[in-house]
C-alpha cells in the first residue's frame, strides 16, 4: 500500500534494493554472493532514525511519562535529534537535543527547522560528552522527558517488530545481516528477530572508528557501553575508519547510483569483506545491509567530491 | 626476539589515553602467537600498560581490541590467534555517532 493517512504512518516498509554490480562475482559453477541494501534514507525525515523517535514516543505516552506540551530531552549526533524533532513538532511537544558540537552544519540547521533547541556538548569524547550532558540536565529538570535512546528499550523494540520482520518478508534466504553499532538498538532488534527465524543467520556489527578527539576521555572509567547492547546477539563486530567509509560510500554512489550518508560506507566495507569470505569459501550468501540515512546532510563535508580527502573528516563524528 | 618459534612482531595502535605508558608512542610492537601473549609482551616492555587492558584476567568493559579491524571479543578474546602482518588496535569504547 502506498496510500497513508499522515507522514508518520509512512515510517518503515522501507524498500529492499539488489546490488547487482557491487555483489561480487561467484566461481564458475558456484552459488551467488549477493549484496542487498534496505534503504532507510525512505523513512518520513530520512532516517532509520525515525523508527526510534516515534516507538520512543508513543512508548512514552502510552505509559503516561508524556504529557500534552511537556518537554523532551535527548543525547543525539544528529538523526535521532531530526526525527524527534518532527514528530514532537507535529504532536505539540517541545525538544532540547543536546549534541556535539563537531557535527555537520546541515544537521543544526534541520533540528532548527523543526524548532527543536540545541545544546552543544565538548567536541573531545564525541557522542560520550553528549550522554553524559544530557543525563546531568536530566537530573536537574525532572520535569523533562528523557527519552534516552541508548537504554530505552522501544528502540530495540522497534526493530525487533518491524525492521527484522521487514528484511525476513523480503529475503526470506538471508544469511547475513549487517548494521551500524551505535546505540546497538537496530542490530539488538532486528538481530534477535532474523536469529529467531534462522539460528544459523550471521549478525554483523560495523562500528565506525573516528578521529583520536572522539577517543579523548578523562579516564577509561568515563567509556561507554550503551545499556541495550547484548553481545550474545552478535557475530562478528569490525571498526571501520574515515577512509574506507569514505571510499565505499563513493563506489555505492558511482557503481550502483545509490547517494548514502557516511555511516553507511563503513557498513558496505564490513559488507564487501564479509561478500569476499563468502566468494573465496565457494559459498551463496545473501547479504542485507542498513543504508542508514541519504548524504544530503554530510554534502558541506566535501567528500563526495572525487578529489576530496577523508581526513576533513578527522575531528568528526562523521556517521 | 621470539620466546617461541611462533610468535610474531606485531604493530600495536595505542589510544591517547594509555600513551603515558607507552612514553607517548601512538605506535608500538611487540612479539606474540596470540592476543595474551600480546598484551603480557606489552606490559614486559610499557609497565602497568596490561593492567589498564585487563582486570580479573580479562578484557576491561570499556576498553576494545580489534585485530585487523575485527573486534577480539568475537574472535575467541585473549585467545585470538595472531599472525605476521596482523594490525592490533586498542580503543576505548565510546559512543559513537550515527544517533
Amino acid at each position: 500500500m502506498t496510500r497513508y493517512e499522515s507522514l508518520e504512518a509512512s515510517l518503515g516498509h522501507t524498500p529492499l534494493i539488489g546490488l547487482p554490480k557491487l555483489s561480487p562475482k561467484s566461481q564458475a559453477g558456484k552459488p551467488a554472493v549477493r549484496l542487498w541494501a534496505k534503504m532507510e534514507d525512505r523513512n518520513p525525515t530520512g532516517s532509520i532514525k525515525d523508527r526510534t523517535a516515534m516507538a520512543m514516543i508513543d512508548d512514552a505516552e502510552k505509559t503516561g511519562k508524556l504529557k500534552p506540551g511537556a518537554t523532551i530531552l535527548e543525547p543525539t549526533s544528529g538523526n535521532t535529534g531530526i526525527s524527534l524533532a518532527m514528530v514532537a513538532k507535529v504532536r505539540g511537544y517541545k525538544l532540547i537535543c543536546v549534541m556535539p558540537e563537531n557535527t555537520s552544519i546541515e544537521r543544526t540547521q534541520i533540528l532548527e527547522m523543526w524548532g527543536a533547541k540545541i545544546i552543544y556538548s565538548p567536541a573531545a569524547g564525541g557522542s560520550n560528552e553528549a550522554v553524559r550532558v544530557a543525563k546531568d540536565l536530566a537530573a536537574e529538570n525532572p520535569d523533562w522527558v528523557f527519552l534516552y535512546q541508548y537504554g530505552n528499550p522501544a528502540n530495540t523494540l522497534a526493530h525487533y517488530k518491524a525492521t527484522g520482520p521487514e528484511v525476513f518478508e523480503d529475503l526470506p534466504t538471508i544469511t547475513h545481516f549487517i548494521a551500524g553499532l551505535g546505540t546497538t538498538g537496530t542490530l539488538m532488534g532486528a538481530g534477535k528477530f532474523l536469529r529467531e527465524k534462522n539460528p544459523d543467520i550471521a549478525i554483523i556489527a560495523a562500528e565506525p572508528r573516528y578521529g583520536e578527539i572522539v577517543y579523548g576521555l578523562r579516564n577509561l572509567d568515563a567509556g561507554f557501553v550503551p545499556e541495550l547492547y547484548d553481545e550474545s546477539i552478535i557475530t562478528r563486530r569490525f571498526s571501520v575508519g574515515a577512509e574506507d567509509s569514505v571510499r565505499r560510500v563513493r563506489e555505492l554512489l558511482e557503481i550502483e547510483g545509490i547517494f548514502a550518508g557516511i555511516s553507511t560506507g563503513a557498513i558496505l566495507h564490513a559488507a564487501l569483506g564479509v561478500a569476499k569470505e563468502c566468494i573465496d569459501a565457494g559459498k551463496g550468501a545473501d547479504i542485507a545491509f542498513i543504508v542508514c540515512d541519504a548524504g544530503w546532510k554530510y554534502l558541506s563535508t566535501g567528500i563526495y567530491g572525487k578529489d576530496s580527502d577523508p581526513e576533513v573528516l578527522d575531528g568528526q563524528l562523521w556517521a | 626476539m621470539s620466546s617461541t618459534t611462533s610468535s610474531t612482531e606485531i604493530e600495536v595502535r595505542i589510544p591517547t589515553i594509555l600513551r603515558p605508558y607507552t612514553k607517548g608512542e601512538k605506535l608500538v610492537t611487540a612479539e606474540a602467537s596470540d592476543l595474551r601473549g600480546l598484551i603480557a609482551a606489552l606490559d614486559a616492555k610499557f609497565t602497568g600498560l596490561g593492567e589498564r587492558l585487563l582486570e580479573n584476567n580479562e578484557l576491561r568493559r570499556f576498553i576494545n581490541i580489534y585485530i585487523n579491524d575485527e573486534d577480539v571479543r568475537f574472535m575467541g578474546s585473549l585467545a585470538a590467534t595472531l599472525k605476521a602482518g596482523d594490525s592490533v588496535t586498542i580503543l576505548p569504547a565510546v559512543a559513537g555517532g550515527c544517533k
